[in-house]
């Protein structure tokens, strides 16, 4: 009685975690997986995006990609957004530490810090775009220092993709910086509570405690860094709709398909792209890899 | 591992349910027949669902006020409007559906062979051409697809009280005049002589509509067919682009085009900031608003056309707006075609927003009137290879109605981009010319 009693709580017991998951796992089948079968499909035919008829082309569409150098061109307009990344990421790591330390007003900087991220991307391409205006916002403060020349922040082919790079280095600090903030929280007190009797100053804290304990999630940044520069959108086609030379992979992607009525060959790309970041990511998980952190 | 692989197998066969489902198309009831228009406007009855790219007209009730005057005809029809922002790219991917709509406009991105899978024939061109503007563009192997719900002029919206400052009183008849024209306004006035609106990208795929009017050629469009180099000397595009390239290059335009935006622009031409924007005939009620916003007076408006001419007049090319069709998933066609007759026979909506009326018979607002007066005449391009061109202008990812093509010239032509205008021109002859022999 009591085994069969137990065998079916415990029937119970192995489905619960099932259940719980079915919905999420229901949502991401749906809203992810699903549409990344599709798109595998559709990269196989020579779809325009509305018509009934799809014509099955097989692998026409990736021969077409990679005897096309100038699809990949655009590559290079990732190389800015990846210095910003780098940038974002020491800025975030900098603020991070300061305010994990009792800092006054500490929580009143980490929603100054935070709050960019909150903000709808096409807002922050309104509101940057007159910051970027000849004679607009940056030029004015710009002008109190001394420097009363106008730029063409977004005009100057030179200039407009560090000027798009720094608006998402503006946008994405605060999300790299609450994750930071929150691997060092996690770190124990007493540790440093320790390692101040043992006489280490804030500098050895920061060297030997915070960056070993947060590794982790450095590496986690570091790849969202590197993918989300590879496949930069929101803010570039918002702001000049890929125009002066700021035409990023996923631009040049909607394009194809939505300009020139090429689903499939965009498709191709789009999967293109995802094998390209997650070789990447691969690569990046074999230099560096996770080990599992022990502190004490 | 095996869980793993169930997993796979799910999703696997939902993705191809939702293939199939998407491919799947027709089968709903009401689909195909022909869209008929009812011989007694009392019998005919149905709720209908008109998807419009009008938003501001249904925000602001004059749609349902057109839906009260088309039921003292045919008061048993109940017109539903389904205004949709951004008209173009949801429409297309709802074409997907049997779910668009009783009436809807055409998005300009379905190619008019694909138009008998998604809307029904509303009757032969024959019939409909005597009465009708723009019919051939709508139709695809002898039926008729789509009514245009009005037309458009093309020219150039400026400001005359500039215009006049800068002591020009008359059309300039060829680019090099108009040319000398924006630098009297840049020497005389404060106002910048033209604005691209660079950075919005569609206004200025304006310049394209001016295709056939230095020639005064119904065929130019038609003829890009078979051209493997429309860009070269002597060509309309060529002159075209031309034009643009050295109004730019010459700084006759906005400083820095990247930031502009389309209100900013409207408001300075009104109030006489900007002396020239590219844009058909369309803009002219915007502009006066804004002109009356701005506290300037809507009568500086003035409608010119492109500084071309041939056999000594000048030439301006009609061209439909959205065309109108029926559904063919739609189970009221005799409802949905009469609301489409209707609209073009008996609304005042061309009159009201000063527009070119579909109707042939039907009076031109007193903007255009003016324009015609002047010696302006109208031409209409020839669709008949229009299926033709798109099909090689998207394979040669050029995109001639598309902001990019133009955008790279202009940043050629102030110093933005690396090359040269011929070097762009021999790499889009070069494109085309493929294209032409990949689609062939």
């Amino acid at each position: 009685m009591s085994s069969r009693q137990r065998s079916g709580r415990s029937l119970l017991a192995r489905s619960t975690p099932w259940l719980f998951l079915a919905v999420p796992l229901a949502f991401l089948v749906t809203f992810t997986y699903t549409p990344v079968f599709n798109m595998l499909f559709y990269s196989l035919t020579s779809w325009d995006g509305f018509s009934p008829d799809m014509e099955f082309v097989g692998r026409a569409n990736y021969t077409e990609l990679v005897t096309r150098p100038d699809l990949f061109q655009v590559f290079y307009v990732s190389l800015f957004y990846l210095a910003s990344g780098v940038v974002q990421m020491v800025l975030a790591l900098y603020f991070a530490t300061v305010l994990s330390f009792n800092v006054r007003f500490r929580n009143f900087f980490k929603g100054v810090l935070f709050f960019p991220y909150l903000i709808n991307g096409v807002a922050i391409g309104f509101v940057f775009l007159y910051f970027f205006q000849p004679g607009g916002t940056l030029d004015s403060v710009l002008g109190l220092f001394g420097a009363r020349d106008e730029h063409l922040w977004l005009g100057d082919p030179d200039l407009v993709n560090w000027s798009l790079a720094s608006v998402s280095l503006w946008r994405y600090l605060g999300l790299n910086f609450v994750l930071f903030l929150g691997a060092i929280q996690s770190i124990p007190g007493e540790i440093y509570e320790a390692a101040e009797l043992d006489g280490a100053n804030r500098w050895h804290q920061v060297r030997h405690l915070i960056l070993p304990g947060i590794r982790p999630v450095v590496s986690l940044s570091a790849i969202l860094v590197v993918s989300g520069s590879l496949s930069a959108f929101e803010i570039p086609y918002i702001m000049t709709g890929g125009a002066n030379g700021s035409t990023t992979f996923v631009i040049q992607t909607v394009k194809l398909a939505f300009q020139f009525n090429k689903v499939g060959l965009a498709s191709a790309a789009a999967v293109v792209l995802l094998v390209i970041v997650l070789l990447v990511t691969w690569i990046q998980r074999h230099l560096v890899p996770d080990e599992g952190v022990d502190l004490v | 591992m095996k869980k793993r692989s169930t997993a796979l197998a799910a999703a696997v066969v939902m993705s191809m349910a939702a293939v199939s489902a998407c491919s799947g198309g027709g089968g709903a009831g009401g689909t195909g027949g022909a869209a008929v228009a009812p011989a007694d406007p009392t019998k005919v009855s149905g709720d209908i669902t008109v998807l419009t790219h009008k938003t501001d007209l249904a925000a602001d009730g004059t749609l349902a006020g057109y839906a009260a005057e088309f039921n003292k005809i045919y008061p048993n029809v109940h017109v539903k409007f389904e205004p949709i922002v951004n008209y173009e790219g949801d429409v297309k991917i709802r074409l997907n559906s049997s779910n668009y709509g009783d009436v809807l406009m055409i998005p300009a991105a379905v190619p008019v062979p694909d138009y008998p899978k998604f809307f029904a024939p509303l009757g032969t061109p024959a019939d409909l051409d005597q009465k009708y503007r723009f019919i051939d563009g709508g139709t695809y192997s002898g039926q008729v697809y789509g009514i245009a719900i009005n037309g458009n002029a093309t020219g150039m919206v400026y400001n005359k009280a500039v215009w006049q400052q800068a002591g020009i009183s008359n059309w300039p008849t060829t680019p090099d005049e108009f040319r000398a024209d924006l630098q009297a306004i840049k020497a005389k006035t404060q106002a910048t002589p033209l604005y691209t609106i660079y950075h919005e990208g569609w206004p200025i795929t304006a310049w394209q509509s001016y295709l056939g009017e230095a020639g005064c050629d119904p065929a130019a469009n038609d003829k890009l067919a078979a051209d493997t180099a429309p860009w070269a000397a002597g060509k309309e595009l060529n002159g075209i682009d031309t034009l643009l390239y050295n109004v730019v290059h010459d700084q006759l335009t906005e400083k820095d085009p990247t930031t502009t935006t389309w209100d900013a622009a409207k408001s300075q031409l009104g109030t006489g900031k900007i002396g020239t924007l590219p844009l058909a005939s369309w803009a002219i009620s915007q502009m006066k608003a804004a002109a009356k916003t701005g506290g300037a007076d809507p009568a500086d408006i003035g409608f010119m056309p492109f500084p071309a001419q041939a056999n000594g007049h000048f030439c301006s090319v009609i061209s439909p707006d959205y065309r109108q069709a029926v559904s063919t998933h739609s189970r009221h066609k005799e409802a949905a075609r009469a609301w489409v007759d209707w609209f073009v026979d008996k609304s005042t909506y061309a009159q009201e927003q000063a527009l070119l009326p579909t109707l042939k018979a039907g009076a031109l607002p007193d903007e255009l009137k003016a324009y015609q007066d002047a010696g302006v005449q109208f031409i209409q391009l020839s669709q008949t290879k229009n299926a033709d061109v798109s099909k090689i202008d998207n394979q040669s990812e050029i995109g001639l109605n598309k902001p990019d093509y133009r955008q790279h010239i202009v940043d050629l032509a102030r110093g933005a981009g690396s090359g040269s205008l011929d070097g762009y021109f021999a790499e889009l002859n070069k494109k085309w010319a493929t294209a032409i022999k990949t689609v062939g």
